[in-house]
């Protein structure tokens, strides 16, 4: 037997504290792939509040700790297109006076890539074991989209799922509004924007919308509960670990 | 203008408040996107034509000294004079005095982005010169006393019972029973007006949307044809530009124009193409017996070289603003300046000051799609990070949110630490949670709480969950 691919998770910040589920989702999904999975304690944030926010030397001190803590794996996989594409596109970006280190973040820039991203295009997924007998849209969020190219890979295993339709959304591409800090500095603008999100996820009919990035996922569910809406919210993860039984939607009461 | 920048917040609520401005952009913010959709999807080359106008105006930035004086000597060969202006009164300055010079009274004018960044209608009206704009869209604002709302569509905020309006306030000598509620009548009220406006005129005033060096040409584009009566009718012709509008060559320009017309209305060229050599030639059956060019700086050449040089590559085709989330959603004036959308948050700055336009490059959800339709691929997200590096640098930010950022910061570089008081958040605000499943209101999130709810936490941290699991393995 040859020996499993080493995988990293980045957790990232919001997973941690609001949606655990989606990493365990994730730990699954690399699982089924056969991925040894590590999750190395050294992590908290990629630094994006310090890197938009200007604050371009706690990005830095943020950013080598990452490299640091993800040293010698494989690969590193991130359940979100922003973070991701923090790691990949960005971090070598902060490094552009420091060869040295610019050098450490190249390199870890090339083994990092966002969960659906990685399952399909470097394990070669094409299908899960997942059922979830529901009608979802799916919401392509900017920096997986526009950074990383991720697109096709979501919805060609969510077409793998028993069960499951795909209703597409109309203008999947445009920004929910979330944005980072933006959405607090500017909240009635970011406002708008979740309101028109909202409004072609009602005009789709699904049950339930998807994304692979938690960030907008708690901008599109807060907004649609503000709105009294019934659709529900989840991480694509979820749906592809087949954990909609399990997990109760994003901003949903629980029962245990 | 008065930039009203600072006041941003303001000026968006108003803009979000405003029936007229969303029902104007609900129009025009999906038919611009998808003509230019279709415009690109008969032009296969169209990723590679990119790369060339990115080249082209590197390049020419890279060597714009050279071009300059390459352009300056091929406009006067051809019997041409430019004027060299700093800043925008210099510019105002050399308008005025070629004006003056032939003892104008009526200037018509072309479109011009420039010409608003120099505020020149206000001067030649203190000086007694009439300007009319000609531009249809312009010219309705004009009447309506306010700037444009857009760099391509100056109108686009407004409908057409607004238009109707306008003209019935100015044109008092017209029938008032007249009917003008379609737009086509209000064209043809518009034509009747202005044509004797273009014979009358003294001096034509246009922009450029490239100036060319190895011929000294000048070339603009419009749909309305305004802006041939404009350059051809008067006896003088003054075009005014900024620096980075060069090209080395009319190839290069052809190149830029089948980026243009494609990237800002979709058409594939637009109805008009005007190149301009200098004066009315011995023979020629028209044109100007002047041709002047006011080449304006006004802070371009203090970009080159720095983090902004980039911007300079902009074509000003409006595509950045016609994807732009933010944008259609508050319409240009909320901007406060003279440049809307993602370029003005770049490049106002750069012109006004950060401490003037400090929340333009901070309204952005760093999208990215500005720069992916941008057809000289312009970096416009990293470049408002740029100004908010310089912003938090300079202390230009609010202390509190510096604060709670570097405490943040603190923390999250002690993943100990951290990690515990994640889970003792995600504890808390998971049980207070529990019942409901999210927040409406929280202390210190009011910024988010106050158009959504708070999607309350699962109850643990992620980090503590795997710890527990890996414990319970061994």
């Amino acid at each position: 037997m040859t020996e499993q691919v080493r995988v990293a998770l980045l957790v990232t910040c919001l997973v941690d504290l609001f949606r655990p589920s989606v990493g365990f989702a994730a730990v699954k999904l690399l699982e089924d792939a056969g991925c040894a999975v590590a999750v190395p304690s050294a992590q908290t944030c990629c630094g994006q509040p310090a890197y938009n926010s200007g604050d371009k030397d706690d990005a830095r001190a943020i950013a080598r700790q990452v490299i640091e803590a993800f040293a010698g794996y494989d690969y590193v996989v991130v359940p979100s297109g922003s973070c991701a594409g923090m790691v990949k596109v960005h971090y070598p970006e902060l490094f552009g006076d420091e060869p040295a280190m610019r050098a450490k973040a190249e390199e870890l820039a090339a083994r990092t890539w966002e969960l659906v991203a990685f399952l399909v295009d470097v394990r070669g997924m094409t299908c899960v074991g997942a059922s979830c007998a529901q009608s979802v849209t799916y919401h392509d969020s900017c920096s997986g989209l526009r950074e990383l190219g991720v697109k096709s890979q979501p919805r060609r295993l969510l077409a793998s799922v028993e069960g499951l339709t795909l209703k597409e959304l109309p203008d999947a591409e445009i920004c929910c509004g979330f944005g980072g800090t933006f959405a607090v500095k500017y909240p009635e603008i970011s406002g708008k924007m979740a309101s028109d999100k909202v409004a072609d996820i009602a005009a789709t009919g699904a049950g339930c919308v998807l994304a692979g990035d938690l960030g907008c996922l708690l901008q599109i569910a807060g907004r649609l509960s503000r709105v009294g809406s019934a659709v529900e919210t989840r991480h694509v993860a979820e749906v592809l670990a087949g954990m909609t039984g399990s997990v109760p939607p994003i901003g949903a009461p629980r029962k245990d | 203008m008065d930039p009203t920048s600072r006041a941003f917040i303001e000026n968006a609520h108003a803009g979000l408040a405003n029936p007229v401005l969303r029902r104007a952009l609900g129009i025009a913010g999906s038919g611009f996107p998808a003509r230019r959709a279709e415009a690109i999807a008969r032009l296969p080359e169209f990723e590679a034509l990119r790369e060339e106008g990115r080249a082209i105006k590197d390049h020419t930035i890279a060597h714009l000294d050279y071009y300059l004086e390459l352009y300056e000597k091929n406009v006067t060969a051809a019997g041409g004079m430019v004027h060299w202006a700093r800043d925008a009164a210099e510019a105002r300055a050399a308008v005025l005095d070629i004006c003056r010079s032939v003892d104008a009274k009526i200037v018509t004018k072309g479109k011009s982005m420039v010409a608003e960044e120099i505020a020149l209608n206000d001067h030649l009206e203190k000086n007694g010169i009439v300007p009319v704009e000609t531009d249809l869209g312009e010219y309705i604002i004009q009447l309506r006393h306010e700037p444009p709302s857009h760099i391509i569509a100056p109108a686009i905020h407004l409908m057409k019972e607004q238009v109707e309006e306008a003209f019935r306030a100015a044109h008092t000598e017209l029938d008032p029973a007249r009917v003008i509620a379609e737009a086509p009548q209000l064209c043809a009220e518009a034509r009747a007006i202005l044509r004797p406006q273009f014979l009358a005129a003294d001096v034509g005033i246009t922009g450029a949307n490239f100036l060319v060096a190895e011929t000294g040409s000048s070339i603009i584009v419009t749909n309305e044809g305004n802006g041939d009566l404009t350059q051809t009718l008067p006896k003088v012709h003054i075009v005014v530009a900024s620096l980075e509008k060069i090209v080395p060559t009319l190839e290069d320009a052809s190149t830029l124009l089948r980026l243009l017309a494609r990237s800002a209305t979709g058409q594939e060229f637009s109805s008009y193409t005007t190149m301009s050599t200098g004066p009315r030639r011995p023979g020629d059956l028209d044109g100007p017996e002047q041709y002047h060019v006011v080449l304006v700086d006004n802070g371009r050449s203090a970009m080159i070289g720095g983090e902004f040089q980039e911007m300079l590559r902009c074509l000003r085709c409006a595509a950045c603003l016609n994807h732009c989330p933010v944008y259609t959603a508050i319409g240009g004036h909320a901007y406060g300046w003279v440049y809307p959308g993602p370029m003005g948050a770049v490049l106002t700055p750069a012109l006004i000051g950060v401490g003037e336009a400090g929340h333009l490059p901070n309204a952005s959800s760093f999208c990215g799609r500005c720069e992916s339709v941008c057809p000289v691929k312009i970096p416009l997200p990293k470049m408002m990070r740029h100004w908010r590096e310089r912003q938090f640098a300079e202390r230009r930010i609010a202390p509190s949110y510096r604060a709670g950022l570097k405490y943040w910061a603190w923390v999250a570089q002690r993943p100990a630490l951290y990690h515990a008081l994640v889970e003792i958040k995600a504890r808390l605000l998971g049980w207070l949670g529990k019942t409901r499943g999210r927040f409406r209101a929280m202390p210190l999130a009011g910024g988010w709480t106050q158009i959504r709810d708070m999607p309350a936490p699962e109850g643990r941290s992620f980090h503590a969950l795997w710890a527990e699991r890996q414990r319970a393995k061994r």
